[in-house]
């Protein structure tokens, strides 16, 4: 009986996955896969992100030079870090490298984004050049950087009036001032790509109406681009919070974290500890720190900004 | 549209082709100099006396082996991300049970795990494992690390394929399977192109893993083949410089011929 009632398939393949008789309802589930078509995917990503994320938290309460095995140590990496003055300052440099990076590279990645928006050929021809530094890797970039500020071969020697001795990375502003252009100079396309995409969502009625009350151009842009780029502007800040607090080729390249400690991020001071030092309890407590305020900033940012609570941009409309 | 040009957006955006066309100029113009022809000449003097000397020492000085080398890390982390997403992607959209929801938001909680943060654990997983100084151990969390990013791509193409078209090969009597080779994949051409495009980009351009997974020379990868050579030659610009454009070439040459999923890709970096 069992072989008579139970769907045959006509090609041979084996039958849907269907419970009942068939019917309706069972042709429905048909084609729907089981958890199975996941599983593979889901154990490799489990191995490989997840189980390093949970090791990290344990790593930090333990002590491992990288040979042996880990052994439980309390609160010591917690303590010592929150004494030790080079991890307090490379947590006010992550923030205060991540402010500037948000402020130079707000405003200039909307402004570029908008203008990228328009349909002019020329700005389409344009927009390609200057996405270009987005696709060297960061690798590449700080290499090149580096040549460009080398106070005996690169740009600084052509023009003493500009850059006095030349060595830009010699002083602490100089060092942190070139961190943050060179950011600048590589992820501001990524963010104008953000803005120019949300830019062209824009409904043209807006724009239609407001040229019809005699809005001119800069008004146009303050009351109406801006205020609807506004779920863009939360979505890229939220990345340059989380690419800033974790910038590290940059760092490793062009300045070492130096002169001194003075561009010794985060990031970067983990590495130091774990890979140079070979205190790896200690990383990895420098790692979870950067995950949660990471995390937090993202949360807040979302929070404050209502994000959350909206529905969409045309929300109120 | 409006009629009046807008000359402040005109010298703004020339401005700003400047700063980004400079560096740019800088390191196409030095490669293709000698050292003492770079050196008489400064960074920005024109290359009178062109040379590709530069490209073929990068040659010979390891760049061929790191270039393999991140050819075949590219190429297995696009293959194993091809291989895993679409078929979580297709049961995140087609399974709409309680289990699937929450592999989604695992996946999306994934979005907000940066590498650096892991490179300790991942030391350890890999160093316990016995994949230190091997191609596989840069490969595994390469490809991991690609996956939320192209999951959240992935779902949201396979999103805009029709329940009609769905109920039809039901109708068919189409088991899962088929659904899957004849429905879904074809009609996600666009977005598997994106994901292959920013698996390969993160592989390609990829630093940390290689950084603190490998150390011998035939493991390296080209990233770090450039960061070496800076360490140890960094005054030999010409030289560095030619390595810069020879890591970017492959992408450069994606860039002129598949801008769109490029582009696209790249967007999934910012997680839209």
């Amino acid at each position: 009986m069992v072989s008579l009632t139970a769907p045959v398939a006509k090609d041979g393949h084996r039958p849907a996955r269907t419970s009942g008789p068939a019917g309706p309802a069972a042709r429905r589930r048909t084609g729907r896969p089981g958890i199975g078509w996941a599983l593979p995917a889901v154990v490799f990503f489990a191995l490989f992100a997840v189980v390093p994320l949970v090791l990290v938290a344990v790593l930090s309460f333990t002590t491992w030079s990288g040979l042996g095995s880990p052994e439980f140590a309390g609160f010591d990496n917690w303590v010592t870090l929150f004494h030790d003055p080079v991890m307090i300052k490379s947590l006010w440099l992550s923030v205060l490298l991540t402010v500037l990076g948000v402020v130079v590279q707000t405003p200039l990645s909307i402004l570029l984004g908008v203008w990228a928006a328009g349909p002019q050929r020329n700005r389409a021809v344009l927009s390609a050049v200057f996405f270009v530094p987005l696709l060297l890797s960061a690798t590449a970039v700080s290499v090149l950087w580096r040549a460009l500020l080398d106070p005996n071969f690169g740009v600084p020697s052509q023009a003493a009036w500009l850059f006095g001795d030349g060595n830009l990375l010699g002083s602490r502003t100089g060092a942190i001032s070139v961190l943050v252009l060179v950011s600048a100079w590589q992820f501001t396309p990524l963010h104008a790509l953000i803005y120019q995409g949300a830019t062209r969502a824009i409904p043209a009625v807006l724009y239609q109406a407001a040229e019809i009350d005699g809005a001119g151009r800069v008004r146009q842009f303050f009351h109406i681009t801006l205020p609807q780029l506004r779920n863009s502007i939360i979505t890229s800040v939220i990345l340059m919070v989380v690419g800033g607090l974790t910038t590290f080729d940059t760092v490793l390249i062009l300045t070492q974290g130096g002169p001194g400690t003075d561009t010794t991020i985060s990031a970067y001071y983990m590495y130091q500890k774990a890979f140079k030092g070979f205190e790896f309890g200690a990383g990895a407590a420098i790692a979870l720190l950067l995950v949660l305020v990471a995390t937090a900033v993202s949360l807040v940012v979302v929070r404050v900004s209502g994000y959350d609570r909206m529905a969409g941009t045309k929300e109120g409309m | 549209m409006r009629r009046r040009p807008n000359y402040l957006a005109g010298v703004g955006v020339t401005l700003w082709l400047f700063v980004v066309g400079l560096p740019l100029y800088v390191m196409l113009g030095a490669g293709v100099q000698s050292r003492p022809d770079y050196n008489a000449g400064g960074p920005l003097g024109f290359p009178d006396h062109f040379t590709l000397d530069n490209y073929v020492d990068s040659f010979s000085n390891g760049f061929g082996r790191y270039f393999v080398n991140t050819l075949i890390v590219t190429a297995s982390v696009v293959a194993i991300v091809v291989l895993l997403v679409p078929p979580l992607a297709f049961t995140i959209v087609r399974n709409r049970g309680r289990t699937t929801s929450g592999v989604f938001r695992l996946f999306l909680l994934g979005l907000a795990i940066p590498a650096q943060a892991v490179i300790v654990p991942m030391f350890y997983v890999i160093s316990e494992a016995g994949l230190y100084d091997n191609l596989i151990g840069v490969i595994l969390p390469t490809a991991a690390f690609c996956m939320p990013v192209c999951v959240l791509i992935l779902t949201g193409t396979m999103r805009d394929i029709t329940n009609d078209l769905f109920e039809a090969m039901a109708i068919d009597g189409a088991d899962t399977r088929r659904v899957f080779f004849q429905l879904v994949v074809p009609l996600s051409k666009s977005g598997l192109s994106t994901v292959v495009v920013f698996a390969a980009l993160q592989a390609w351009n990829g630093f940390l893993f290689p950084l603190v997974l490998t150390q011998s020379e035939e493991s390296k990868v080209i990233t770090l083949g450039l960061y070496n050579f800076q360490t140890q030659h960094g005054v030999e610009i010409p030289g560095l410089l030619a390595a810069v454009v020879l890591s970017t070439v492959p992408v450069l040459l994606v860039y002129l011929f598949a801008r769109r999923a490029l582009v696209q890709g790249l967007m999934g970096v910012g997680g839209k």
